[in-house]
């Protein structure tokens, strides 16, 4: 089995769907951010899950927003790493609010027109993760990402 | 400041003090006809509306206040590709208040995140128009003096109809309400209503095809306008737009007391016979929107 090494600060992102790790690389905006370094591991043997993706992100802890990832899969287990040691295992929830995450579709929203307004949903429904566009109400459908 | 984007966003002790407000101003009027003086409404129109921009002008007139603005996208910086963000900006430079329609959904909250003066929300596409439901809920207060212990049918077009949907929305918040829809299979009102505002409320509501079939137990009936716009294919509209059309002989089978709304403009769901019954009640119905819109301008103003 492949081996990566460990880290000293940052995050494990455990139990991520097979095939997955790449989309949350980007939803996560890591390609974004210089001087991290980042471990993709794709269809690690998992007893729970069978196959799963990893993503190990060395990186200051203050500088990801995990908000999106309880949005995105909230069965991903976090790792909090710091001295090379898991501190924290992070509860995911859904967040009250994701900002240019996702695109409201309904082509009648003022979000299609005007000019650099940013896409926000907001949680409407816990219970049924329902999240609503914040300007038409248009409700998100689809689970993943845009 | 305070906008208004939704019906909602007033809580029940605030829409008693704005219809307490609305009695005073329709018993006292000439106490209220220098409120606004030196004070300027903006009404801007981006698509055209005849009764409730002039209800608007109309209320701040009354007031003694003034109005400007434009009717139609074409008559405004839209037209030039303005966003509704930098109209905003510019209109809080000229107003004291504004009342904005616009054809798309969100528009009018786009405008109360960029601007100084409060908004009105006139009317957002097939969205909210939060002023309507004002004036539905002022008649029903003028004319029932009550909200609770009613049963409403709603009758028409029960899926596109954004008046249809705020009122429900408004009314479930009162005590012992029973909801009657009466429309066509094709426009039944939609699941999200259905089941997030009246399953999970606990509101008692029926669904029904036939107008006749519940015309006597009726304290209320909302008519509403199958709206040729709503619809992609013209056959569906054609088919379904003379599916209620109220008339003498139903009028028969209602209560003495019950009355008749319309948010109107009114096509031919109403057959004019009706409008000399005394319970049909949808001209009044105009008369309070333009004394809860006077009212609302003031509480927003903070001139009272």
């Amino acid at each position: 089995m492949l081996n990566v090494g460990k880290i000293e600060e940052g995050f494990v992102l455990d139990h991520i769907q097979a095939g997955m790790s790449l989309q949350l690389y980007h939803d996560m905006k890591l390609d974004q951010l210089e001087d991290i370094t980042v471990a993709i591991i794709k269809n690690a043997r998992s007893n729970k899950m069978r196959k799963k993706d990893i993503l190990k992100v060395e990186c200051d802890i203050d500088m990801l927003n995990l908000d999106i990832l309880g949005f995105i899969d909230h069965n991903i287990t976090v790792n909090v790493i710091k001295d090379g040691e898991i501190v924290e295992k992070k509860a995911l929830k859904l967040p009250e609010k994701i900002t240019n995450v996702i695109k409201c579709k309904n082509p009648r929203c003022i979000t299609s027109i005007e000019q650099e307004l940013p896409h926000i949903f907001v949680l409407t429904d816990p219970e049924k993760e329902i999240y609503r566009c914040k300007y038409c109400e248009e409700q998100y459908t689809g689970r993943g990402l845009k | 400041m305070r906008h208004l984007m939704n019906p909602l966003d007033f809580s029940t002790e605030e829409l008693d003090d704005l219809f307490r407000l609305a009695d005073d101003i329709l018993l006292h009027e000439e106490r209220y006809a220098h409120r606004c003086d030196g004070k300027i409404l903006a009404t801007c129109f981006y698509e055209p509306s005849t009764r409730t921009r002039l209800s608007f002008e109309s209320a701040m007139l009354k007031l003694g206040g003034q109005v400007l603005g434009f009717a139609s996208a074409d008559s405004s910086s839209a037209a030039k590709g303005e966003s509704v963000s930098d109209t905003i900006r510019i209109i809080s430079c000229y107003a004291d208040i504004c009342a904005i329609r616009h054809p798309k959904e969100g528009a009018a909250l786009v405008a109360a995140q960029k601007s100084r003066i409060p908004v009105i929300n006139a009317g957002d596409g097939g969205h909210q128009h939060p002023t309507q439901t004002l004036t539905d809920l002022m008649t029903i207060h003028a004319l029932k003096g009550q909200f609770s212990d009613m049963t409403i049918g709603l009758c028409g077009d029960l899926k596109f109809g954004r008046t249809v949907h705020s009122l429900i929305e408004a009314l479930k918040r009162y005590a012992n309400v029973h909801f009657i829809f009466i429309s066509p299979e094709e426009l039944r009102i939609p699941g999200y209503i259905r089941e997030d505002v009246l399953e999970r409320g606990h509101i008692p509501f029926e669904e029904v095809r036939r107008l006749e079939d519940v015309m006597p137990k009726l304290d209320i009936l909302y008519m509403t306008r199958v709206q040729r716009e709503r619809f992609f294919n013209e056959e569906d509209y054609v088919r379904l737009k003379d599916y209620y059309i109220l008339n003498r002989e139903k009028m028969a089978l209602a209560k003495q007391d019950m009355m008749v709304l319309h948010p109107l403009p009114r096509v031919n769901e109403i057959s004019v016979e009706v409008d000399t019954d005394p319970r049909a009640k949808y001209f009044e119905q105009v008369q309070y929107g333009v004394y809860v819109r006077m009212a609302l301008i003031l509480t927003l103003l903070e001139l009272i």
